[in-house]
């Protein structure tokens, strides 16, 4: 049961990406991105992983349309250009044999919930057993990323750190540098 | 066959979505477009991470004394920070674009590269 609405949702997955890919409407792509994204939210719950769930759903579906539609804005972009049919050739054949490679090398992989399949094996089954005696946390994941793996997480806050001194870099002196140009032009 | 078939279709089905967000990234002119491509290739790997650590017949990975058998809560910590990064690098992107805009007064590539050869 589980597997058949899996699948429902991952046919419409690959639907709603074909379709950002074919739209002309750069509006209409913002809207379907913000689609796709709540589609794999939604596949996020039926894998048992809530937490990536809520994640997906507020950053990916929020954050992200509402930052492609600031974009969308601030560039006065309505539709796109035709690109020539030339440019589409190697780019198709690059991405059927990347695909295909992939799937060569899924045959590899244990069937889907396999419990014996390495993933689940040694740290993971101890974070299991012992997560909540040692951190008193009932949460794994939480219990996970914050105690176990604090680390990593203090190094992805530097990364969001980074971006943000990255795009107001980009973006912050924008408005005085018009400014003064609007001021020399004068 | 037929469960080898149904254990990975999955797989298979993610990997598509994977490729068509490349072939967007690749084919297409529009840089707001080659984001969102670049964006639906990053969902597609974090979807086939969080599909690696599914266990049949587990449950969400809260300890509770009613269940034994939980979900692998690894993959499930590591793609929650992959997608907080992915989203910080995709804004930065965006602030790329909108500088782009103001120099070029274009955000199609091919127009771009048209400017930079008359240059």
């Amino acid at each position: 049961m589980s597997l058949a609405v899996n699948l429902l949702l991952l046919v419409f997955l690959l639907v709603m990406a074909l379709a950002v890919l074919k739209t002309r409407h750069l509006f209409a792509m913002a809207m379907l991105f913000g689609l796709y994204s709540l589609l794999v939210a939604g596949l996020f719950v039926v894998l048992d992983a809530p937490d990536v769930a809520f994640t997906e759903a507020a950053v990916g579906t929020g954050i992200s349309t509402v930052l492609m539609l600031v974009t969308l804005a601030s560039t006065k972009s309505g539709h796109e250009l035709v690109s020539s049919e030339k440019s589409r050739a190697a780019p198709l054949i690059i991405c059927v044999v990347m695909g295909a490679l992939l799937i060569y090398g899924t045959h590899d992989l244990a069937e889907l919930g396999d419990a014996s399949s390495a993933p689940h094996q040694e740290v993971a089954a101890r974070y299991i057993e012992k997560g909540q005696e040692e951190t008193g946390v009932p949460n794994l994941v939480t219990a996970v990323l914050a105690s176990y793996r604090g680390f990593d997480t203090l190094g992805e806050v530097t990364v969001v750190l980074t971006a943000g001194i990255g795009v107001l870099m980009l973006l912050g002196n924008r408005k005085k540098l018009r400014v003064k140009e609007l001021a020399n032009g004068k | 066959m037929m469960d080898f078939v149904l254990g990975h279709i999955n797989y298979w089905l993610i990997v598509a979505v994977m490729m068509v967000g490349l072939y967007t990234l690749m084919s297409r002119s529009n840089l707001i477009k080659k984001l969102a491509g670049l964006a639906i290739f990053q969902t597609a790997v974090i979807l086939f991470y969080v599909s690696l650590g599914k266990v049949t017949g587990g449950t969400v990975p809260i300890m509770d004394e009613k269940y034994t058998l939980y979900s692998n809560p690894l993959p499930q910590v590591l793609m929650l920070t992959a997608i907080v990064v992915g989203v910080a690098t995709t804004a930065l992107g965006f602030a790329l674009v909108i500088r782009i805009k103001e120099a070029y007064d274009s955000v199609e590539e091919s127009e771009i590269n048209k400017m930079d050869e008359q240059d």
